[in-house]
């Protein structure tokens, strides 16, 4: 489905994206996992147009990317904070969004029901909790029933009972056939959400696999245990090489 | 038989003449020459509706002619059209036009020569070189007349009406447009020129040369080279006259230079580039004038002393006034300037400080005209108001002591 | 395009800012109308406001708005938009925001009070400088991803075309007195966009003695429409170059 090919992204000298070949594919949900500054949110940038790569490309069913914009109907993507102009009632950024969007195929509007946004429409942005403009921003995400869904760090800031019902929603999207990307430091929520594991570090892809191997090579039947372990043997690993 | 013919004769030329005296009638065809040659002095020609192909119409006696719907006499481009050199002649009602030009001659529509007590009247002038032109001519009556011209350069322009070496002449109700002077005046004394329109004329609207004790009053000067110029003249009253829109490089309202005692009272100068251009001046008095929206209301060069200014409102004026000295030997009080931002606590309509009219960006324009381009900003509102607190550049005895809070009401005053 | 704007402007005209400006335009100008019946007097002081505040104000609103719409510009961008629509609407919103705010501020006290050509003049500067200022402000946001360093870049643009750049004239013009500089000064006229906005006004207000000198140049160029015409020009090129360049880099910039 995303096929991304020797991406390479500098700002300046500094390296963020070190020729990252990738293939993700439809009915897979990955965990895109790296301490910070590994360049996840970089990558997550790069597939939605936002960062443009200094060398390489990017395919979406195999057309590429590149200087094009329409291929976005097809994501949702729930940035890890949204803010929206202050003054803007919740009705109101749902109604440009649609605008934008000019979706034509049947809304899906399950988690506005779920989280009762709707309400709450009249409401203006400046007067939300984060919580709640998480909520909006996880319910605009799946609104338009894309094939593609790039989640950055959707449980931080929700509360227990909301975390519950997106990851229910994320599990349902994915066993749809959907392709999905998270990034969460919250393990347990990617144990539960994701089948595949995507680890960057410093720009470059160190694993990129199933969980289920991934515990196999490790021996581990958790995820944050098994992935502590590969850093401890990258760890070893870059040091054998510098050494 | 020879005497009976004798007694015919005798019968008839008073008739004859009688008749020509009386309802002498020119039509168009005949010679208006031969008619004026065969009229007895005092005699009164008509002279009915056509065209004239005439020129150089010589008149010597004392004649009044008559132009019954505007004849027009058209010269052609060639001499005059009529040459007075008689006492007691008026011509009223023609249009005379295309005089020739003449870089060595004065060619005029009507030259006057000792034609004292001339009256011309009534009449259009169009594409004249001079129009009217007066020399050593007493008690002139010019009234009525519209004088037009059109040339690109100034040198192929003569005046509107020109007086020279004249006595007590009186140009009323005229109006000029397109010549070089409107009314040019040389050493033309005791005359009045009032209720003349002196419009777009390539000099002056105006112009005195060593001619003294005349008064010129409620005439309007507008968009000419310069309103009016008065030169080496003293005892001059220049009262409620309108200068308006005089625009250019060295366009002023009114210009005065090398003049003394004289009276200007309850003027307007409004949207002049200069309102008073006055160098050489003196012991003259400017009150009730009106200066509004002229680029300076008025530029007092420091030739000038013992003026007096006061009564005046100046509102909306660029520079208000304007100085190339530091020595004032003028004195400006009790005008009202709108710049003015003193207070008055006691109540009295006059400031309690001094307004001091000259701004030093003014000065600073007067020695870089380019600078003007930055007039209006905030640079030059900060210096203007530093300068006012410590002035450095401005004169600071040129000032007026007891400006006052409100306008004038010149209006009602004028009436 | 239009909802867009219309949805971004709507939330703008909520704003304190906005606000604030509109009400301090109002305030200023109905207070200048009231003090001062004659309408030239009152051009002459609101002139100066107009000078001084509509480029700060500008300049300062457009950083802040930039900066504070980062994250929903990202947002709105990982939609299926592309950027030169997301650009051009925040940047309009801006314009037609600040615009509104001088129509209302200043151009409804003038009509009130009576409309003169010289205080449409103003109203008419004022929204050139508007634009002006908003563009070149536009330029400095999306040339860094530092919303203090943004600013403090805008405020330099303002003080230096509205104090430093007219100090640098006059003396260019005092050491060159003696020569023929009437193109050159108007050269450097065009290089200030508050200089061209104050010509446009001191057609209006000081053409008598403008016509005062000498020189065929600039008695043609105040005579005439010209004068006017190519100050409008060049403050729409102040205006068009700023945001297209603008635009290209934000079109292959990094959110």
């Amino acid at each position: 489905m995303i096929s991304i090919g020797k991406v390479n992204k500098k700002f300046g000298k500094f390296t963020v994206l070190n020729d990252l070949t990738l293939e993700l594919e439809l009915g897979k949900s990955y965990a895109l996992i790296g301490p910070n500054g590994s360049g996840k949110t970089t990558l997550i940038k790069t597939i939605l147009g936002l960062v443009i790569p200094t060398s390489g490309d990017i395919t979406i069913q195999d057309k590429s990317i590149l200087k094009e914009w329409a291929y976005r109907e097809k994501i949702g993507y729930m940035p890890q904070i949204g803010r929206y102009p202050e003054n803007m009632t919740i009705g109101q950024v749902f109604e440009m969004i649609k605008n934008i969007r000019k979706h034509t195929g049947a809304l899906d509007e399950e988690l506005i029901q779920s989280f009762e946004l709707e309400k709450m429409y009249g409401k203006r942005m400046h007067t939300l909790s984060g919580g709640t403009r998480q909520k909006v921003s996880a319910a605009l995400a799946f609104l338009f029933n894309p094939p593609i869904l790039i989640l950055d760090e959707p449980t931080a800031g929700l509360d227990p009972v909301s975390v519950e019902i997106l990851k229910d929603k994320i599990l349902k999207e994915k066993e749809s056939g959907k392709l999905v990307i998270i990034t969460s430091h919250i393990m347990s929520d990617l144990d539960d959400l994701t089948t595949d594991l995507v680890y960057l570090f410093e720009g470059d892809l160190i694993y990129n696999d199933s969980i289920k191997n991934l515990k196999k090579e490790t021996g581990e039947t958790k995820l944050g245990k098994a992935i502590s372990c590969l850093i401890t043997q990258n760890k070893c690993l870059t040091e054998l090489i510098t050494s | 038989m020879k005497s009976l013919l004798t007694i015919l004769l005798t019968l008839c030329i008073p008739l004859l003449t009688f008749s020509q005296s009386t309802n002498g009638k020119v039509s168009q065809g005949a010679s208006i020459q031969l008619a004026i040659d065969s009229a007895a002095p005092g005699d009164t020609l008509f002279i009915r509706a056509g065209k004239y192909l005439e020129n150089n119409l010589l008149i010597q006696k004392p004649l009044t002619l008559i132009g019954l719907d505007y004849p027009t006499i058209d010269a052609d481009g060639k001499g005059e059209i009529f040459i007075v050199a008689g006492k007691d002649v008026t011509i009223q009602g023609f249009k005379l036009i295309n005089t020739g030009r003449s870089s060595v001659e004065d060619l005029a529509a009507i030259k006057g020569l000792d034609a004292h007590d001339i009256t011309i009247r009534d009449n259009r002038f169009d594409n004249t070189f001079f129009a009217i032109h007066l020399s050593n001519t007493n008690r002139a009556l010019i009234q009525n007349n519209h004088l037009k011209a059109e040339a690109e350069h100034e040198y192929q322009l003569g005046n509107g009406i020109h007086l020279w070496k004249c006595k007590r002449a009186r140009i009323l109700d005229n109006e000029v447009s397109g010549h070089r002077d409107g009314i040019y005046f040389e050493f033309v004394t005791n005359s009045t020129i009032e209720r003349n329109q002196s419009v777009g004329n390539m000099r002056y609207g105006l112009h005195f040369m060593f001619s003294n004790e005349n008064e010129y009053l409620e005439n309007t000067f507008k968009n000419n080279g310069a309103g009016v110029a008065v030169m080496y003249s003293h005892g001059m009253k220049m009262r409620h006259n309108n200068f308006e829109d005089n625009w250019g490089t060295a366009s002023y309202g009114l210009l005065l230079k090398d003049m003394r005692d004289s009276q200007i009272i309850g003027n307007r100068f409004t949207g002049n580039t200069i309102g008073i251009y006055m160098e050489s001046t003196s012991r003259s008095t400017f009150e009730d004038n009106l200066f509004k929206q002229n680029g300076w209301g008025v530029k007092l060069q420091a030739s000038c002393d013992d003026n007096s200014f006061s009564k005046n409102n100046f509102i909306a004026n660029t520079f208000d006034f304007s100085t190339n000295g530091s020595l004032v030997l003028n004195k400006v009080n009790g005008n009202y300037w709108e710049k003015y931002q003193g207070y008055d606590l006691n109540k009295d309509g006059v400031g309690d400080v001094p307004f001091h009219p000259v701004s030093m960006f003014s000065v600073i324009v007067e020695k870089v005209p380019s600078a003007m381009m930055i007039y209006r900003s905030m640079l030059v509102t900060m210096l203007d108001k530093a300068e006012k607190v410590i002035p450095a550049m401005t004169p600071e005895n040129l000032k007026d002591n007891c400006p006052s809070m409100k306008p004038y009401d010149l209006y009602r005053k004028s009436k | 395009m239009t909802r867009i704007i219309k949805y971004i402007l709507f939330d703008m005209l909520r704003t304190r800012f906005i606000l604030l400006y509109l009400g301090f335009l109002l305030l200023s100008t109905i207070s200048m109308f009231m003090l001062d019946g004659d309408n030239a007097k009152v051009v002459l002081s609101l002139l100066n406001i107009v000078l001084l505040v509509v480029p700060l104000v500008s300049v300062i609103f457009t950083t802040i708005h930039f900066y504070n719409s980062y994250e929903f510009m990202e947002m709105m961008l990982s939609q299926p938009i592309n950027r030169k629509t997301v650009f051009l609407s925040q940047y309009l919103a801006v314009i037609l925001a600040l615009s509104l705010a001088l129509l209302v501020g200043v151009g409804l006290p003038i009509f009130l009070y009576g409309a003169s050509g010289s205080a449409l003049t103003l109203l008419y500067a004022s929204l050139m400088l508007t634009f002006v200022f908003v563009s070149l402000a536009f330029l400095a946001a999306v040339f860094t991803r530092d919303k203090a360093k943004a600013i403090g870049v805008g405020l330099l643009f303002w003080f230096y075309f509205a104090l430093i750049y007219d100090a640098l004239l006059l003396w260019v013009v005092y050491q060159f007195a003696d020569y023929p500089i009437e193109r050159a000064t108007l050269a450097m006229i065009s290089f200030n966009p508050v200089d061209l906005a104050r010509i446009l006004m001191l057609l209006q207000l000081d053409i008598s003695a403008l016509m005062g000198y000498t020189g065929a140049f600039y008695k043609e160029f105040f005579g005439s429409n010209m004068g006017f015409v190519y100050s409008t020009a060049i403050l729409l090129l102040w205006t068009l170059i700023p945001v297209t360049w603008s635009m290209r880099i934000f079109k292959r910039k990094d959110l």
